[in-house]
């Protein structure tokens, strides 16, 4: 038997209106600095896609009449590099080469991080202890060390960086992944899916791996910055994309001999590097808190 | 000021000030991370074995180069053991290591250890310079950020930490050597003098690659201690300091520092990881004589043997200093400690 309680005089009853489901797209185009990080990854991949149309020059094309033009000389907008090469065209190379390596190495990533933190979130027993042994004993190797030391010894290319990307930032990506899956593989609705025989494949495709893609997504727009950022330092030290190709990484390696005389040289490649990873974890906490439940404003 | 009855939880503790004693559960804590530590150190040297194995084709003929004799590929398969079965090689290998013998250079014809030796007084250097400047300084401005949460000084404490992760290490570097070595020539811009020559011109010649390479560490220590502190000047505790008359200085010190550094160190662990990773490439930027240059070096003259030795070398102090600060965690924290 329920008891109901006097409401105190003089309260009210308001009217309990239904909880506003406000969509994601709508509360990430709330997010002012998120869209500012869309619109400039939107602009560095057109860049990318069309650079071609827009070049002035052949970036690799060089003239030892215009060696080292600073930034405004005629003819060059961002000056020229120590071949003659206009700055300005191989920027705009170097953003499709850089963004491919991004491409490439956060995919990878990725790849293996669900496969191997699926694996060990749904599987449990041994299966996750041997996989997250593994990922301890990763996470404890200097990172771009390993990666130097794996890409050195495939044999320096912007591919074998990439695989050895993939491999040194997988244990995060798996951490994550595991640590989703196991949020929700004991939830109501997976223990009532298993109790009437769904195969486990399709338990981890219908139920499981939905509540995956959220936070991974945000993951992947931090984790494209911090691929950026190590592909930046590989092609640097000469294990990533090799010449004549240029990366943003490879170009500020070239410049490094002529800092004193070619400041310009340094200065552009190295903005288009941090404005790109900033844009990418812009939009990575924009989607952060426009995926949670707490912001909707 | 004495704490009132409802003064409790870490307070209390912070005001009783008991020397940390470690109980039986907590020795068996450590004991199991002890463990763990020599597993994961066993792992660590089986992956670092098999990058040899990654080696395309015959490691021994890609050592040599393709158009070495016959005899000089045979001296360098003979030398690396090549010619006998996986796990002996690897057994030798592990057993020359818990001896201290890494092997010979290819290049230097050196053994591995002495090189290692040789180069690891930069690189710690550096590494431990950048660790203190990004310790104190992602902490006190992490912990500015929270007391002054959502103000000006948070925002631009928080503007600066973003960019310290997103801008790569190695250009920061590049930019510090254009402002402080050409434009104000305070610092000499590239190369390395022994702390035993000259103390001052090592510290000069420090002093740049460790801002660059501490930048991104700090920033990341800046953000976990804003989050870390600002969580806990939300707690009932810190509110009845301050009722009880406490300044707001004293409170952050005595009270927020103490609890909100948890947090930061155990983070301090993986960061020595990131931090020794970064200094490869910030050492070839000021050209030290470090380990990261030597570890350049062995790459593009692919030898083996030096290279394993310095990934190995890092690794286990990674793996060493992972366990010290669970050990550190466990003695400071409370709640860990008497679990």
């Amino acid at each position: 038997m329920t008891q109901t309680v006097p409401a105190p005089a003089g309260a009210t009853t308001l009217p309990v209106a239904p909880p506003k489901r406000v969509g994601f797209l709508r509360r990430l185009a709330q997010q002012k600095l998120a869209i500012a990080g869309l619109i400039t990854l939107a602009v560095v991949v057109l860049v990318a896609l069309f650079g071609s149309l827009i070049s002035p020059y052949n970036p690799d094309v060089t003239s030892l009449g215009a060696v080292l033009l600073p930034p405004g000389s005629p003819g060059y907008l961002l000056g020229t590099d120590e071949l003659g090469r206009d700055l300005l065209s191989r920027l705009i190379s170097g953003t499709q080469v850089s963004l491919v390596a991004a491409l490439q190495g956060t995919s990878l990533t990725v790849a293996i991080g669900v496969t191997l933190g699926l694996a060990a979130g749904f599987f449990r027993g041994w299966v996750e202890k041997v996989i997250m042994f593994v990922t301890d004993v990763l996470m404890s190797f200097p990172g771009i060390l390993l990666a130097i030391a794996i890409a050195g010894i495939l044999g320096p290319s912007l591919n074998n960086a990439m695989i050895a990307l993939g491999i040194v930032l997988a244990p995060g990506a798996i951490r994550l992944v595991r640590g989703s899956v196991l949020g929700v593989r004991e939830e109501t609705y997976v223990e009532a899916a298993r109790s009437i025989g769904t195969p486990s494949g399709q338990i981890l495709v219908r139920h499981i791996l939905p509540n995956v893609v959220p936070p991974l997504i945000v993951y992947i727009a931090i984790l494209a910055g911090q691929v950026m950022l190590i592909e930046a330092g590989l092609s640097f030290i000469g294990v990533g994309v090799q010449p004549p190709q240029a990366s943003w990484g490879a170009m500020l390696s070239s410049s490094f001999a002529y800092i004193d005389r070619a400041p310009w040289l340094a200065v552009f490649p190295g903005l288009m590097i941090a404005i790109s990873v900033f844009a990418l974890n812009l939009l990575g906490d924009g989607i952060r808190d426009s995926i949670g439940k707490k912001v909707t404003r | 000021m004495t704490a009132t009855p409802t003064a409790t939880g870490p307070q209390a503790a912070g005001k009783r000030r008991t020397h940390p004693k470690l109980t039986l559960g907590a020795l068996r804590f450590i004991g199991l991370r002890f463990g763990r530590m020599v597993l994961v150190f066993v792992m660590a040297t089986l992956l670092v074995f098999s990058l040899a194995s990654l080696v395309p084709g015959d490691p021994a003929i890609a050592l040599a180069g393709e158009d070495a004799d016959p005899a000089t590929v045979a001296l360098i398969r003979s030398e690396l053991g090549l010619d006998r079965p996986w796990a002996v090689q690897y057994l030798s290998w592990l057993g020359g290591l818990l001896t201290g013998d890494l092997g010979d250079s290819l290049i230097y014809r050196a053994p591995v250890t002495e090189l290692i030796a040789d180069r690891f007084p930069a690189s710690l250097s550096i590494a431990v310079s950048a660790m203190i400047l990004a310790v104190v300084g992602g902490v006190l401005v992490g912990m500015l950020a929270a007391a002054f949460r959502g103000r000006i000084a948070d925002r631009v404490t928080t503007v600066l930490s973003t960019l310290g992760i997103v801008t790569p290490n190695f250009w920061v570097g590049m930019i510090l050597i254009l402002l402080f070595s050409f434009a104000i020539p305070l610092f000499p811009a590239v190369g390395y003098t022994d702390f035993t020559d000259d103390p001052v011109d090592w510290l000069a010649h420090i002093i740049l690659p460790a801002i660059a390479l501490a930048l991104a560490v700090g920033a990341e220590l800046q953000r976990q201690t804003r989050s870390s502190v600002s969580d806990i000047l939300t707690q009932d505790y810190i509110r009845t300091a301050r009722a009880q008359g406490l300044s707001r200085g004293r409170v952050l010190w005595t009270r927020a520092l103490k609890n909100g550094s948890m947090p930061v160190v155990t983070v301090i662990g993986y960061q020595m990881a990131g931090l020794l990773g970064g200094s490869v490439v910030v050492e070839k930027v000021f050209n030290i004589p470090g380990l990261g240059t030597l570890a350049i070096d062995s790459v593009v003259a692919k030898d083996l043997p030096v290279l394993q030795g310095i990934v190995l070398v890092t690794t286990v102090i990674v793996i060493i200093v992972n366990f010290l600060t669970d050990v550190l965690y466990t003695v400071l924290n409370p709640k860990v400690r008497v679990s």
